[in-house]
């Protein structure tokens, strides 16, 4: 019995946090528009019991779903987002493991330090820290009042405003997730492994690649995905940097949401989201799972 | 027909494979091996013994190039190998941690040394069976390194080091992380398939029974010195230092004065006592002033014990008995003697334990031939 309430715990969780509130946008982009407070119908009317159930159920439909595929707008959103993700978590994963890398092979001493200063930025709002971009990447920024000083460009760059921006954003904003895990995976690879594989006639950059890489993949994997995810349904980043051009499908959904007051479609783009993001999280757990079992 | 014996170390004629000269090594201001020079020759079974921390690993890790000699020369045959990588040497280790890879199977552990020489397929097939067979590996040959026991990583380890036939295999403590009774198994192992594949092995360990079972010669070495280097039974019969002989099994130790007497010397030690007399079978003893330190080292098997003083022994001494300590065939017995040297004395229990004379507190004689023990300056 107490093996039992323990274990459902995280079940009970799992149940108020995610389920629950999944059910309720579930519902919401099965209704329709209305102009009303809440915003939408049906609303569930329990005074009327079983008939008023009923109607209500007759009501739900997937209109909402149906209108996402009319609309080029939507899957437009969603190919790009999944686009962006994918240029964004690969740009983090360049330059993440070198840092992990250097890390791993910092003296003991330094270690603590170094993963401060990769932890330090969190200290510190995200909203201000992708604002203060703004005054880096725009066309009279830093970045650009730099270069122009040093002569490298004679007008200044367009970054503001376009994908790159959004690149730099998420590639920074998400950084530490990639660098971590890769870094723990590294600092547990045993150095004499290595050796042993310079001993059996490989070259340093062999034994990298033949050692060091698939060693390191689990938190690799675990990485990217940390970075893919949250990158796929970001909104505050192409918002503040992206401009109108960058369409992201979390962008869409916070318009549909706030600019035009339709919860249903809104709640509709959610779950397409959600589903879209299930395949690599059920992954990312096959990951984990496999990770576990093979330090045992 | 007589088998020649095993000796190239006595023929001048012979090269040694491996050569060490005025080999120095520091790390930082500490010196971990000082000024050393060694040879070593093809299809020896190479031991270098010491305590922890005397530098061992170090040797082998300048001889498979992960450590390059602060001072001095590494030749492995004849070749200086200053600045050759540890890829390009024919020289393979095995680690003391086995540094198995993980994410390959037995077969690809194998392996993996092979796949870097550009070989057949085939070959290279038939070359890792070879290996699973010596090795007795076969029916693991899928598995993980983590699915399978100590001992059985331990023959992985031995058999992806030996798969690339290298000249030279160095082996850092091999059998530290097994139980005796396997490691005894494992040290016959070794020398079998030492003599099977004719490779030179240099061995690392601390366990003095471990290198006398399996070397052909050991160096005893200590704080990054060689201090002898022999054949297993010069090292116990002939030691060169009280260090050697007092790391190298049991040994009773009496320190005196020498003096030249007869065809060797008299060595006293307590006022009051006759002194002890040594003199070689064979051979010249060292050479000792008269009235210098000498100690004599004496094993505890060759130390008889007698209830009454012995008739016609030279060296004769009487003590107390402190201690007896029962190893079942055979009985060890600490002795104290006048000026409160300890000597042990050993002796074969052949009749049982009520009718032995001896026990504690006992007033006993011990006594030993001329040619029993090793006379010592240092
Ligand atoms: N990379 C290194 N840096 C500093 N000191 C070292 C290093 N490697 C070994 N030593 C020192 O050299 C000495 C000999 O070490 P080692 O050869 O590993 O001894 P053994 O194998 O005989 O136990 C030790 O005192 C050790 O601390
Ligand atoms: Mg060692």
């Amino acid at each position: 019995m107490r093996k039992f309430s323990l274990v459902s715990v995280p079940y009970f969780w799992l149940l108020i946090l995610f389920l629950v509130p999944f059910l309720i946008v579930l519902k919401i982009s099965l209704s329709d528009t209305a102009l009303a407070i809440p915003p939408y119908t049906p609303t569930l009317d329990l005074s009327e019991g079983w008939a008023g159930f009923k109607a209500f159920w007759s009501e739900l439909d997937f209109e909402n779903f149906v209108f996402l595929t009319e609309d080029a707008l939507y899957w437009k959103a969603y190919l790009s987002s999944l686009q962006i993700a994918a240029i964004s978590t690969t740009l983090a994963l360049l330059v993440g493991f070198p840092i992990a890398y250097g890390m791993a092979q910092a003296p003991d001493e330094w270690r603590p330090t170094l993963m401060m200063l990769v932890i330090l930025p969190f200290w510190t709002s995200f909203l201000i820290r992708v604002y203060s971009w703004i005054g880096i990447l725009s066309t009279e920024g830093f970045l650009n009042q730099f270069l122009l000083w040093l002569g490298v460009i004679d007008a200044p760059l367009i970054i503001m405003n376009t994908k790159i921006a959004v690149y730099i954003g998420i590639v920074y904003t998400y950084l530490p997730f990639m660098i971590l895990p890769i870094y723990s995976a590294l600092e547990k690879l045993d150095g004499s492994l290595l050796e042993a594989a310079e001993d059996l006639g490989c070259t340093r950059t062999k034994a990298f690649w033949l050692i060091t890489i698939p060693l390191s993949r689990p938190g690799i994997i675990a990485g990217c995905f940390l970075v893919f995810i949250p990158a796929l349904g970001e909104f505050v980043i192409p918002s503040l940097l992206g401009g109108s051009e960058t369409l992201m499908i979390g962008k869409v959904l916070w318009e549909e949401f706030f600019n035009n007051r339709d919860w249903p479609v809104a709640s509709a783009v959610a779950v397409v989201l959600l589903a879209i993001l299930i395949i690599p999280i059920i992954l990312f757990q096959r990951n984990e799972q496999k990770q576990r079992e093979a330090g045992k | 027909m007589a088998v020649p014996v095993f000796a190239p170390w006595d023929d001048p004629t012979q090269k040694p494979l491996i050569q060490f000269k005025g080999v120095t090594k520091r790390f930082g201001d500490f010196t971990a091996i000082d000024n050393q020079t060694l040879d070593i020759y093809t299809r020896e079974f190479f031991a270098l013994l010491g305590p922890s921390g005397c530098g061992k690993t170090t040797m082998m890790r300048m001889l498979a190039g992960f450590e390059q000699p602060t001072e001095g020369q590494i030749l492995i045959g004849g070749k200086d190998m200053k600045g050759v990588p540890p890829n390009e040497r024919e020289v393979n280790m095995m680690f003391q941690s086995y540094a198995l890879f993980p994410h390959l199977s037995v077969w690809e552990n194998i392996a993996f040394g092979l796949r870097r020489m550009n070989q057949s397929k085939d070959v290279l097939e038939a070359r890792v069976e070879e290996m699973l067979r010596l090795t007795r590996l076969t029916k693991f040959a899928k598995r993980k390194p983590h699915q399978i026991s100590g001992g059985q990583r331990q023959r992985v380890a031995l058999a992806r080091s030996l798969a690339r036939a290298p000249k030279l295999l160095l082996l850092d403590e091999p059998l530290g992380a097994l139980d005796k009774k396997l490691r005894e198994e494992t040290q016959f192992e070794l020398m079998d398939i030492q003599e099977k594949t004719g490779t030179t092995f240099v061995i690392v360990t601390h366990d003095q029974e471990e290198a006398m079972t399996v070397a052909s010669r050991i160096a005893v070495m200590d704080e990054g010195r060689v201090i002898q280097v022999a054949t297993p039974s010069n090292i116990y019969e002939a030691p060169n230092s009280v260090y050697v002989a007092d790391f190298i099994g049991d040994v009773n130790i009496i320190e005196g004065a020498a003096k030249r007497a007869g065809d060797g010397y008299d060595i006293t030690w307590a006022e009051g006592v006759a002194p002890l007399h040594t003199r070689k079978e064979e051979g010249e003893l060292i050479a000792i002033p008269d009235g210098g330190k000498a100690y004599l080292a004496i094993r505890p098997e060759k130390v008889a014990i007698h209830t009454e003083k012995p008739q016609g022994m030279t060296n004769a001494v009487q003590g107390r008995i402190i201690d007896v300590a029962y190893l079942g065939n055979l009985s060890t017995y600490h002795v104290r003697l006048a000026n409160g040297t300890m000597v042990r004395a050993q002796t074969a229990n052949t009749r049982r334990l009520a009718l032995r004379p001896f026990t504690w507190e006992d007033e006993v004689w011990l006594s030993w031939t001329d040619t029993a023990a090793i006379l010592l300056a240092e």
